[in-house]
């Protein structure tokens, strides 16, 4: 076997030690059971684009239809989500009869 | 199949499959409160856990897991992101730690370096999301309808961050440094996660850079390859993924610390429930908080024979003076024997054996600090859902 020169083995020593890159795969985002159907699709339409859904779901109910006004009116203010005035309502409107 | 491997299937069949059903055929967990169902979900390096919410990850620890010692194993500590955007690969090697702002000399840090050339140093800490607990309000507020389980206590092992500012050299009027890490908004609009300590605070010698937990590198979803950490104080601060270290010579007026995670500024850090606070702060350190977690809710004991009640007691301050414990609803107390002391940021253990008499008992654990703050027997109500910490009490039955 001939020999490597010493810089061809340092460099495939450093290319051994190289530490791999630590991954994640996102987790499954199955669309929540009271969000899935078609009176859920404009939730799931402008809500998807920052956050899965569970964040809406899991919150308290029966907070009345101001908590849900409230909650969109904050994403739309605080966190630019891109939502049109006339989707806005729509979305206010769905969780409030969803979800009290 | 058995449970633990129709478990792995479902975790590992879920990753590739876009809004499939594999998490609502998963266990579940029932959090002790309305709307608390649960799935269980095993994401990478991770034991199955509680899932708050899946993008961004948001997990919590199943509160078995209290019991098992006081340090809350890697892969079940629970899991808080505020952004979506993340990359979905952190490399080690080109990995650097930015240090910059009214300093000096800016410095730009490997991990290699960061282990090689500053002291390390260790402390055991609790990690406690200042929403932990939030489910269990009352009234109910919005944000993370979490349990019980958004804390855990690891020993974290690292460079002081004070050492990090000396061998860049802070200059005169420097009023507060500044943490962020490689989470990013989904869009535009979205505030950056961007938190700030007082410039005496981020020199305290505590405030560290962590690389390890456990002994161990952290896992991805706890903040790889650094993460800040602030012992005593709320989760908020303990930036992941940290990447960019900023020293400002004005007070930081970023949203989430300006407008995001403010408490109600008086001695209670509470209003009265359904109204909002006149003047706010910016949340800061733990309070004292005690659970049993030998017992569940509704679990039954031996009538007449001896009962060993185990616990956990913790605070972000003095640590852990005394631990009293009531078997009749708080009418009398006895006092619980402490464990090891792993030092004042950690859990400390409790332990007290009771003889109880056939019927149900309600038990009640209350830690005070050696410095006299005590868990308050009414639940304080603040909007925001941070920062509970009443005497919790759970129902044993002895028959």
């Amino acid at each position: 076997m001939r020999a490597l020169p010493l810089s061809a083995l340092v460099l495939s020593a450093a290319l051994l030690v190289a530490a791999r890159p630590v991954r994640y795969a996102p987790l499954p985002e199955p669309i929540p059971g009271d969000l899935a159907g078609a009176d859920g699709e404009v939730v799931v339409r402008n809500c998807t684009a920052c956050h899965s859904l569970e964040y809406v779901a899991t919150q308290p109910r029966g907070k009345g239809a101001q908590f849900w006004r409230d909650s969109v009116t904050k994403m739309i203010t605080v966190y630019k989500a891109p939502i049109e005035p006339a989707e806005a309502e729509a979305v206010s409107a769905a969780l409030a009869a969803k979800f009290g | 199949m058995t449970k633990f491997d129709r478990r792995h299937f479902l975790a590992a069949a879920g990753v590739s499959m876009v809004g499939g059903q594999a998490i609502a055929a998963a266990e579940t967990a029932q959090l002790p409160f309305a709307n608390g169902a649960r799935p269980l979900v095993r994401a990478p390096q991770k034991r199955p856990l509680i899932l708050l919410t899946s993008r961004p990850p948001q997990l919590e620890t199943p509160f078995a897991v209290f019991n098992d010692g006081l340090i809350t194993p890697n892969n079940a500590f629970f899991v808080r992101y505020h952004l979506s955007g993340f990359p979905d690969a952190i490399a080690p090697d080109p990995f650097r730690l930015a240090i910059s702002g009214h300093v000096e000399t800016p410095l730009s840090l490997s991990l290699a370096s960061l282990k090689r050339d500053f002291p390390v140093t260790e402390v055991v800490a609790v990690n406690q999301c200042s929403g932990n607990s939030r489910g269990f309000f009352e009234p109910r507020v919005g944000g993370g309808q979490l349990g019980n389980g958004a804390m855990g206590n690891a020993r974290w092992r690292g460079v002081p961050l004070r050492a990090l500012l000396e061998r860049a050299g802070v200059r005169a009027g420097a009023r507060q440094v500044t943490f962020n890490g490689l989470d990013v908004p989904p869009t535009d609009g979205v505030p950056d996660f961007v938190k700030a300590l007082d410039i005496d605070h981020a020199r305290d010698g505590e405030v560290m850079v962590a690389w390890a937990m456990n002994g161990a590198d952290q896992p991805f979803l706890n903040g790889y390859p650094l993460r800040l950490v602030v012992p005593g104080y709320y989760g908020t601060y303990w930036v992941k993924h940290l990447s960019e270290i900023n020293v400002v010579d004005a007070e930081f007026g970023g949203y989430w610390m300006k407008t995001a995670y403010r408490v109600p500024d008086n001695d209670c850090a509470c209003v009265a429930p359904g109204t909002k606070p006149d003047r706010t702060r910016p949340i800061s350190r733990l309070n004292v908080r005690s659970f049993v977690t030998s017992h569940g809710e509704g679990a039954r004991a031996a009538a007449g024979r001896l009962t060993e009640l185990r616990g956990i007691a913790f605070s972000g301050s003095a640590g852990v003076a005394r631990v009293m414990v009531s078997a009749d609803g708080g009418a009398s107390w006895s006092k619980a024997r402490l464990g090891e002391d792993l030092g004042r940021f950690s859990f400390r253990e409790w332990r007290l054996g009771l003889r109880l008499a056939a019927g149900r008992h309600r038990i009640k654990a209350r830690a005070t600090t050696i410095d006299g703050e005590t868990q308050p027997l009414e639940p304080r109500w603040q909007p925001a859902g941070y920062m509970r910490n009443v005497v919790e009490t759970l129902t044993l039955e002895a028959i």
